[in-house]
């Protein structure tokens, strides 16, 4: 891995993305690197969602291209997508509520990648040990955070190499949030790279490195986290509600 | 005690085919949300490809078994042929063509089987091993029986263990409930889906293959199993097996004891029961409300515009031509005959049939799969006035639309409270209790409970049963083509035109209101139910005249009229002309009835109807109407031009 390009695991060039006849993403470009987690921050509806569903396949960009370790995915079914590797948690969790913790393990379930830590069931109890707990409860007896925590660990049953995360934050209580927190960067530390979609500024300083921000399905800025945390002026034209 | 207990063996064992059929109809909807109105057709394929193999192989107790498990199979693979060429094009298409799609696929079963079997009802072998009876409480009770008793926990004990137990079982349960994220978790879908219609047809096929000892196989066994296997699934819950067992169970232990008390009572019996659950839990015995079940939903429908200039004119202009053509028919007989006018009144019939359906489909989303129900229902109505209280046809006329309306006031009590796939399943199976009323002449035989029948003591004939009700014709001054015709003409675009105004006045805002957001209609303090209820009624009062005016030009009537397929007719009809604009159903009433008149000559003429829908609804999913929005209808502006976005 010597070069940028080489190290670019996730990119975004160019894309446009319609629900309907209503554009929600104009011209989006935004790349991730390799064991780099990336925040894509923006207001409510700004199009971070749109964003995460267009690569992960859920909607179809109308224009522009998506590339995944080099490939271009864009026109892939979503299974296809996440077979290559990348790991989708989705906003609002959609555990599945009629199954236990540990059959909604199971359904993200795939066989191991020889460029990604292999996760069982057993090394996840590890990394969240209140699920340990509760292997046998059904997902939809859980609270929201153990809700979270499951779907997290749902999608590292797949084994990825690429995360994205939309929202993991949302409706968290903070200490909550600090374990989220704490999970990203364990990940980090495994090597995976993550695309992190927020609106909670705290939790993106903690564990990021780049961010995006997204206002009306344009990118408006792109810099380190670091940078970002220091800019006042460009937090407030975007971010603040 | 002995004879309760023989009863109650006799109704479990009658339960097994219901369950099968009505699990795998369950579970296939749980996966795919496609209903699949075939369902019936692959009972009955089990039943037939059963019995050629029993009769090949099935002469050894282990011969019989292998028999029934490879037609079960074989109809499994034939689920997998209809998923792998039909089902995976249309699991985004609206609910509706999905029905009618799977409808097409009922159509062509029935003329195969016809092709390879044909016409004779076949009675099937006794299961060598089991011919015997055994003695319970001195009361001999077919063995066969009890091994049809033994299926159905066998086969629901299997069917938990291999969801419980196996991943794909698991991961059908996850696709039951969110199947977007199972696909983002790596999950290719379309195997599993696959799977699911081999399971679920199979089970259908089970259990036709397993009631050949007891059946047989006949040609009617899709449509009663239908309607039979829908009221099972809506009283269980949809979705429930366990909920499709215990349904099971109460309706073929109350078929036995109901048999006892009123012959030929089965399916009035089952709505009896059915309306009793459905009043205290709409969503069946072991069902969840329908919102739960996050039943996926098309885009948003174009909202219903006044029509365009160029319309008016055509409709306008055909009006025209439609009240001069007699006077053709008169001047020059040879251009404008006599069969072009009887073709003209069965058209109008059907245009207005249609239009009364679309009143309550396009605008109120309510898509009834029994309509044939008001318009056969209306038109007994009204021909049994005749018959027994020598009512004057103009009278009598009239008691068609009422009864129309009051049977739709009946069953649309309980089916406004359901929408979608609910609504559809209920509908039809009302649509089919209402037939066997008029088909095994239950009046009759419940005359002849209370003792009243002819002096042989077989039941007097009051519907007539398949032979129907003969010789009703309107009073002489309405009975000559023409003014027969100008009368047909005159009411059925009366009827039109009111119906018209209906949906542009704030009643039809409101029903339209309602089908594209019912929370925000409630919200505002619209009784929704209400107005449901009220347009179902105003629907069956229409379909009811339709009936009438059916009767009275054909001087007689028969229950293939409040058929399924009468039924499934008229939903063609309006979906051949496209649900959201209202002359829609006017061109698709046309057209299928001109088609059916083309096609009724040929023999196997459902197999090619039945592949034109499908190939209509792969193609056209916007309906013939929808050609309007077409390019080439754009250039003859039939429609509005596209509005770009900014
Ligand atoms: N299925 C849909 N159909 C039509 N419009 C949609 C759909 N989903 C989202 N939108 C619209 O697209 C825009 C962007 O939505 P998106 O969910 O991407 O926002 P977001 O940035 O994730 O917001 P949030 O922080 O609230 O999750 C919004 O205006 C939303 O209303
Ligand atoms: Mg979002």
């Amino acid at each position: 891995m010597t070069g940028a390009a080489e190290a670019r695991v996730l990119e975004l060039t160019g894309v446009d993305t319609f629900y309907g006849r209503a554009q929600i993403l104009s011209d989006v470009s935004l790349e991730v690197r390799r064991s780099e987690v990336v925040a894509l921050l923006g207001r409510n509806g700004a199009g971070k969602s749109t964003t995460i569903k267009s690569i992960i396949g859920l909607v179809r960009p109308a224009k522009g291209e998506i590339a995944f370790e080099g490939k271009p995915i864009q026109g892939l079914e979503p299974f296809q997508i996440s077979r290559l590797g990348l790991g989708y948690v989705p906003e609002d969790r959609r555990v599945f509520t009629g199954l236990t913790v540990a059959e909604n393990l199971e359904v993200g379930r795939q066989p191991r990648r020889e460029n990604a830590p292999e996760w069982t069931p057993d090394k996840l109890f590890a990394l969240f040990p209140n699920l340990a707990e509760m292997s046998d409860r059904l997902g939809g007896l859980m609270s929201g955070g153990e809700q979270q925590m499951l779907t997290i660990a749902r999608t590292l049953m797949g084994n990825p190499t690429t995360m994205l995360l939309d929202e993991p934050s949302e409706g968290l209580a903070p200490v909550i949030v600090e374990q989220v927190a704490k999970t990203i960067l364990d990940l980090k530390a495994h090597g995976l790279s993550i695309l992190l979609s927020e609106q909670n500024l705290h939790l993106s300083t903690l564990v990021s490195d780049r961010a995006y921000i997204i206002e009306k399905g344009r990118i408006r800025y792109e810099g380190s986290m670091a940078e970002l945390a220091e800019n006042e002026e460009i937090r407030a034209a975007y971010l603040m509600v | 005690m002995a004879d309760f207990i023989v009863s109650l063996l006799t109704g479990l064992s009658s339960a097994a085919a219901m369950f099968l059929v009505a699990s795998g109809l369950s579970i296939i909807f749980g996966v795919t949300r496609i209903v699949n109105f075939a369902h019936g057709s692959f009972y009955m394929l089990g039943a037939y490809i059963g019995y050629t193999l029993v009769q090949t192989i099935g002469s050894t107790g282990i011969g019989f078994w292998t028999a029934v498990l490879i037609a079960a199979v074989a109809v499994g693979l034939i689920g997998v042929v209809m998923e792998i060429l039909l089902l995976r094009r249309i699991y985004k298409a609206p609910e509706l063509f999905q029905l009618i799609a799977t409808f097409g696929v009922i159509l062509v079963i029935q003329d195969v089987t016809l092709w390879v079997w044909g016409s004779e009802d076949l009675v099937g072998p006794q299961a060598p091993g089991l011919k015997g009876a055994v003695s319970i409480l001195g009361k001999p009770i077919p063995e066969y029986d009890l091994a049809l008793i033994a299926i159905s926990p066998l086969v629901l004990v299997g069917l938990w263990a291999l969801f419980k137990l196996t991943r794909w079982g698991t991961l059908v349960r996850a696709a039951t409930q969110d199947r977007q994220m199972v696909a983002a978790l790596g999950v290719n879908q379309r195997w599993l889906f696959t799977g699911v219609l081999f399971l679920g047809s199979a089970l259908a096929g089970l259990g036709g293959a397993v009631q050949i000892p007891k059946g047989g196989a006949d040609l009617l066994m899709d449509f009663n199993i239908l309607a039979a296997a829908f009221v099972v699934v809506v009283v269980g819950g949809m979705g429930s097996i366990l909920g499709a067992f215990w349904a099971a169970l109460l309706f073929g232990i109350l078929q036995t004891f109901g048999i006892q008390i009123l012959p030929n009572s089965t399916l009035v019996l089952m709505f009896l029961v059915m309306a009793v659950v459905l009043i205290f839990r709409p969503w069946g015995l072991l069902g969840m409300p329908e919102s739960l079940l996050q039943i996926p939903s098309g885009p948003p429908e174009q909202p219903l515009r006044p029509a365009l200039p160029r319309v008016r004119a055509l409709a306008g202009a055909a009006c025209a031509l439609l009240l001069v053509l007699p006077i053709v028919h008169l001047v020059f007989p040879e251009v404008v005959g006599t069969f072009t006018l009887v073709l003209v009144i069965e058209i109008m019939v059907f245009v207005l049939f249609a239009a009364a359906l679309h009143f309550i489909m396009g605008p109120g989303g309510m898509v009834s799969f029994g309509h044939a129900a008001y318009f056969g229902g209306g038109a007994y109505a009204a021909a049994l006035l005749v018959k027994f209280a020598d009512a004057p046809f103009e009278l009598a006329f009239w008691a068609a639309p009422l009864g129309g309306a009051l049977l739709a006031f009946l069953f649309g009590w309980f089916c406004v409270r359901l929408s979608g796939v609910y609504f559809a399943m209920l509908t039809l199976a009302f649509a089919q209790i209402a037939w066997a009323f008029v088909f095994q002449d239950m009046p009759g035989s419940v005359l002849k409970t209370f003792g009243i029948a002819d002096e042989f003591g077989t039941p007097l004939k009051i519907t007539g049963g398949d032979d129907g009700l003969n010789d009703i014709w309107p009073s002489p001054w309405a009975s000559t083509r023409i003014s027969y015709y100008y009368i047909t003409v005159g009411l059925s675009v009366a009827a039109l035109w009111i119906m018209r105004r209906l949906l542009y006045a704030p009643f039809g805002y409101t029903l339209r209101a309602g089908r594209d957001s019912p929370l925000r209609a409630a919200a505002i303090g619209i009784d929704l139910t209400r107005h449901r209820w009220l347009a179902f009624a105003i629907s069956g009062a229409f379909t009811g005249l339709a009936g009438a005016l059916f009767l009275f030009s054909k001087g007689s009537i028969f229950p293939t009229t409040l058929e399924i397929a009468r039924s499934f007719d008229a939903l063609l009809m309006v979906m051949l002309g496209g649900v959201q604009s209202l002359f829609g159903p006017i061109f698709g009433a046309a057209a299928l009835t001109w088609l059916n008149d083309l096609f009724s000559v040929l023999s196997y003429w459902r197999f090619l109807l039945g592949v034109t829908i499908i190939a209509l609804v792969l193609l056209l999913p916007q309906g013939l109407a929808g050609f309007a929005d077409t390019r080439p209808g754009r250039r003859l502006r039939l429609a509005r031009p596209e509005e770009t976005g900014a």
